[in-house]
């Protein structure tokens, strides 16, 4: 048995309007600061007041956030009993609104004991809601949630299926105003869910189909988007991408770009789309090296992308490969560790623990080639000067 | 060949367990104890308890328990016969398992999905095992 879930979506022109229509009395909105100073909450708040729907702002979330931050949330939540909570902003204010509704059901659970086992029922109570104001993360449309323990220096995969949001709101509005890096940041963690949800060894043909057009829409729309802002087809298109790219990996699992992308960012603290985006053509190297069938599913994305329509797979995989780093250095992505500007000191001492939390998570084992410690090490170390991963 | 379920098999899954060097390795700072249970039910004619105790990369314990207040592991893991003879024998990821709730877990699962490679070698242990079914 496996299973395939996702949310309601409004999205395109004045989706926000679909807020209108929501059956509820109070709605608990977490966010962060700065998504308030844009207005954005605003945008949504208004909304609540049109339909008289009493609402509390929770702006508490940071970057990467933390136990610490969810907790706080949890007790807000529970003061303020709410029938909606409403993440509004990037991967990490959805992933925090989808702990937070949690801990309004558990108040007692500690947030690093969410697990996909449990049964929580915080419908009984209140239902989520994620309005993204980035397309990047697909976090509207999974049900992972990525807490930092701030202890360890470590980032907890966490989450149920209950956590999918039961409705995702993709307006345009809400991110024209997104600033190019961020695009370009956000627009690779699109590609990586995309393409690692598509050769996911967890994948199935319902994943697929959403990673496949995830993967076209994202490499035609995502330069667009980062020149021009104001592009708003470009800007819907990856709002979709993104979506469609949480809908594939999130039902099935992300891969090697991403195990090696969240050690690297745990560590060294640079945005997830950028690590994971940085890793990502390293890792796909790896495995057409020692895959077959990887490589032949590359070699679908890029004939269904355009990319290189004719010959043999492994051709057609190291095309796709190239068009990654060429987009990336179009938008002013990093393309090796040392263009991050990390020391090679400090990066080669990090080296062990890299490998480390590498290892220990499931997005290593859910590749066709499943790297071992000695590997993993030399991925890391090929990354640092950008060397092509000949092995 | 042994019996699934059985004591013969739990030392065989010891002796397997400790002769994994890649688990060894993977779990050298796990401490922690289950219970896997599986429940009654098809040629499961009662609940069966399986003790096993990891420490630092080794297994001190695998122990058939015929009454579950015996000991009070960290962890629990339950499911049918169907779904371990299925993760047993790699048919099925036991994190899949989890996740889609055919195996429930009691315990802190962020601690087990800190030793997934670990969590890995463990079932790869299983297979070393000449293993005779119950169906």
């Amino acid at each position: 048995m496996w299973t395939f879930s996702c949310p309601f979506i409004a999205y395109g022109d004045n989706a926000l309007e679909y807020l209108a229509q929501i059956q509820g009395k109070k709605a608990f909105i977490v966010t962060d600061k700065n998504i308030v100073k844009l207005g954005l909450a605003k945008l949504v708040t208004d909304q609540l007041d049109t339909v008289n729907i009493k609402w509390e702002i929770f702006d508490e979330v940071e970057p990467e956030p933390s136990l610490e931050t969810v907790k706080k949330g949890g007790i807000a939540v529970g003061k303020y009993q709410p029938d909606w909570v409403i993440g509004i902003g990037g991967g990490s204010c959805m992933d925090a609104a989808k702990a937070v509704i949690i801990l309004l059901a558990k108040p007692d659970l500690q947030p690093d004991c969410i697990a996909a086992s449990d049964t929580y029922n915080f419908r009984a109570k209140a239902r989520l809601m994620a309005i993204p104001t980035t397309s990047g993360t697909g976090a509207e449309a999974t049900w992972a949630i990525v807490l930092t323990d701030t202890k360890e220096n470590r980032k907890l995969g966490l989450g149920t299926t209950e956590c999918m949001p039961d409705v995702a709101i993709l307006d345009p509005a809400m991110v024209t105003g997104m600033p190019p890096l961020i695009t370009a940041d956000t627009g690779m963690d699109v590609i990586t869910h995309a393409i690692e949800g598509y050769v996911s060894t967890w994948g199935t043909s319902i994943t697929e189909g959403p990673g496949l057009i995830a993967c076209r829409k994202a490499f035609e729309y995502l330069l667009a988007a980062y020149k021009n802002g104001n592009d708003v087809e470009a800007r819907k298109e990856m709002q979709n991408a993104a979506i469609l790219g949480g809908m594939s990996f999130g039902n099935s699992m992300a891969g090697l770009g991403h195990s090696t992308g969240h050690a690297f960012g745990a560590i060294f603290h640079l945005p997830h789309g950028r690590t994971v985006g940085l890793f990502l053509p390293y890792t796909m190297e790896y495995l057409i090296n020692g895959s077959e069938e990887t490589t032949a599913k590359y070699a679908e994305i890029s004939r269904y992308c355009r990319i290189s329509s004719t010959g043999p797979d492994k051709e057609c995989a190291k095309a796709l490969v190239a068009k990654i780093r060429s987009l990336a250095k179009e938008i002013g992505q990093p393309l090796s560790v040392k263009d991050c500007g990390i020391d090679k000191a400090k990066y080669d001492e990090a080296i062990p623990g890299l490998i480390d939390r590498a290892l220990n998570e499931v997005m290593t084992m859910t590749v066709t080639r499943v790297p071992g410690e000695e590997d993993l090490g030399k991925i890391f170390r090929y990354a640092y000067d950008g060397k092509n991963i000949d092995f | 060949m042994a019996k699934f379920l059985t004591q013969e098999w739990a030392d065989l899954y010891k002796e397997a367990i400790n002769n994994n060097k890649a688990y060894e390795e993977a779990a050298k700072t796990w401490e922690g104890d289950f219970y896997f249970i599986t429940e009654a039910g098809g040629p499961v004619k009662e609940t069966l308890y399986q003790y096993i105790d990891l420490y630092h990369g080794k297994c001190r314990k695998v122990e058939m328990v015929k009454d579950p207040s015996k000991y009070k592991p960290e962890f629990t893991i339950s499911a049918p016969y169907s779904i371990w003879k299925r993760m047993a024998t790699k048919q099925l990821d036991s994190t899949k398992a989890l996740i889609t709730r055919q195996a429930k877990l009691t315990g802190n699962m962020a601690k087990i999905m800190r030793y997934v490679k670990a969590a890995n070698e463990l079932t790869n242990s299983t297979t070393q095992v000449p293993t005779e079914w119950l169906d």
